[in-house]
């Protein structure tokens, strides 16, 4: 039930009123795409992520989730169906402002931090999207205060542990003040602690947010919201404790609970 | 800037060298070594002043005589070859301590010499001085291609993460009975290459999804102003370059 009450409550009243007004931070209508050497990936996904939400994005390996992330801004066009982020439909001329609105946490850290700073790497986002340089310190400081991250502006992504690249890489979209999050496998390769650390910083940031993960317990913990894909359709919507708890799902979809754990 | 790239070639100290912008340095290092080069040779005792210029940045930089001299040692595979010259070059030869030596090649050691050794001075000046990072930032603010700069960039990023792969790659294959001691058995280290390569190229395309998740459009952002050098730099930082133009122009007077 407590999961139920989350999304909404993190609007606030006025938001609440103007909400017809507001389009949704994510609407994906009928989506299909083929890969260029003719496999399919995605069969028309249907899905809707209103302003602060937090929704899980589950399913196997090979299910269509990162054909479908990179749908969100703009890296692969879609063959049929639509994508539209707060309203904006992705298309080729409004190719940066999606970029800007749909911030994407890609899941090696190592590929996303490529500057030879953490301050430059946080810098790169904004800078392109316009930030003017004179506002470009003041945005990398708050984005690296929000994950934790400010006394280490200077260093180089290579002497940060795993935990840490991944809050750089973290405030590296955060800078870029995206409409949505959208995290790939946020939980992989972080020893317990990192992982801990990680959920309270998403948990505290306020914002939206599409996790794609593996990991069900993380989904259950950060997400009141669940979406699984499979075949690339979209197969259960609802909420995550729900899903989890229906063992005949997740066994159709190659997904389980890890050991020990049981959701009733 | 305690960014964490060392390089051995550099020595972080606070000095008024290290705080002069990047660019200042290249420049000054590239104008100073045109100054050397464009000394004529027979102009012997115009080389004597020069290392009195690196010699006074130096002590300037707190940069200690030894440390720079053990480096220099870089240069000495191209010893080898200036001290050939003399041997092999044409006539007239002089006789010394009974061996016959060209005049020509003699010339032409020195110069080489002379002239190599305050490159390499010069160059390992300007290193000591200047991070790998300022280096960079450095040639962006002297517009050099931003291609250029960009690859730099990422090989400053990622020649560690690629060092450490191969690491890794090389503990696999040793923890599995590998134990290459001949030229034959270099055949799975070979393929280890390959498979770096392979998966350094899949990196580089991962890497480039994120760049253009993050607007990248081809050309490296502005991130700052600081650094920016003030007409006072240039002032200072040529200086040195001032003085070694005035020796170069001496050197044609006097020959």
């Amino acid at each position: 039930m407590g999961d139920r009450v989350s999304a909404p409550s993190a609007r606030t009243s006025r938001a609440a009123d103007a909400e017809a007004a507001t389009p949704p931070s994510l609407e994906v209508r009928d989506l299909a795409y083929a890969y260029p050497d003719g496999h399919q990936a995605l069969f028309g996904v249907d899905l809707r992520i209103e302003r602060g939400e937090r929704v899980a994005l589950l399913g196997p390996n090979g299910a269509g989730k990162t054909t479908l992330v990179l749908h969100l801004n703009g890296i692969h066009d879609p063959g049929e169906g639509s994508v539209r982020v707060g309203g904006l439909p992705v298309e080729r001329r409004h190719l940066r402002e999606i970029r800007r609105r749909v911030g994407i946490v890609f899941q090696d850290p190592d590929d996303q931090l490529f500057m030879p700073t953490v301050r430059e790497d946080v810098a790169f986002g904004p800078a392109n999207f316009g930030v003017r340089v004179e506002e470009l310190g003041a945005r990398v400081e708050r984005a690296l205060e929000a994950v934790g991250m400010a006394e280490h502006a200077d260093r180089s992504p290579l002497h940060l542990s795993g935990g840490q690249r991944r809050r750089v890489a973290l405030a590296t979209v955060l800078a870029c003040d995206p409409e949505i999050l959208v995290l790939d496998e946020p939980s992989s390769n972080l020893d317990p602690v990192a992982r801990r650390e990680l959920a309270e910083v998403l948990l505290g940031l306020g914002r939206t947010m599409l996790m794609v993960t593996h990991d069900l317990p993380y989904a259950l913990q950060l997400c009141p919201r669940s979406i699984v894909l499979d075949d690339g359709v979209v197969v259960a919507d609802g909420p995550t404790r729900e899903l989890l708890a229906d063992e005949a799902l997740l066994a159709a979809h190659r997904l389980e609970l890890p050991y020990g754990f049981t959701l009733t | 800037m305690g960014a964490g790239h060392a390089h051995p070639l550099h020595l972080p100290r606070d000095s008024a060298v290290h705080r002069l912008p990047p660019q200042v340095k290249i420049v000054a290092a590239f104008l100073g070594v045109v100054c050397v080069v464009a000394t004529p040779r027979e102009a012997f005792i115009v080389f004597a002043g020069y290392p009195l210029v690196l010699g006074a940045v130096w002590w300037a930089a707190r940069i200690p005589l030894g440390w720079i001299l053990r480096r220099a040692v870089i240069e000495l595979p191209f010893v080898v070859l200036a001290v050939l010259l003399p041997l092999t070059g044409p006539d007239p030869r002089i006789e010394w301590l009974g061996m016959s030596l060209s005049e020509p090649g003699l010339l032409g050691a020195w110069n080489i010499l002379v002239k190599g050794t305050l490159g390499v001075l010069t160059s390992l000046t300007l290193a000591a001085t200047t991070s790998m990072r300022d280096l960079l930032v450095g040639l962006q603010r002297l517009r050099a291609p931003a291609l250029v700069t960009t690859i730099a960039t990422l090989m400053l990023r990622y020649v560690d993460v690629i060092v450490a792969e191969a690491g890794r790659m090389r503990l696999a294959r040793i923890s599995r009975g590998h134990d290459p001691r001949f030229l034959w058995q270099a055949g799975a280290t070979a393929r280890g290459v390959g498979a770096l390569f392979v998966r350094s190229y899949e990196r580089g395309e991962r890497v480039h999804l994120a760049m253009l998740s993050r607007g990248w459009s081809g050309t490296m952002p502005v991130l700052s102003t600081a650094g920016l050098a003030t007409r006072r730099a240039w002032m200072v930082g040529l200086a040195p370059v001032a003085v070694a133009a005035v020796l170069a122009g001496s050197g044609w007077v006097i020959v």
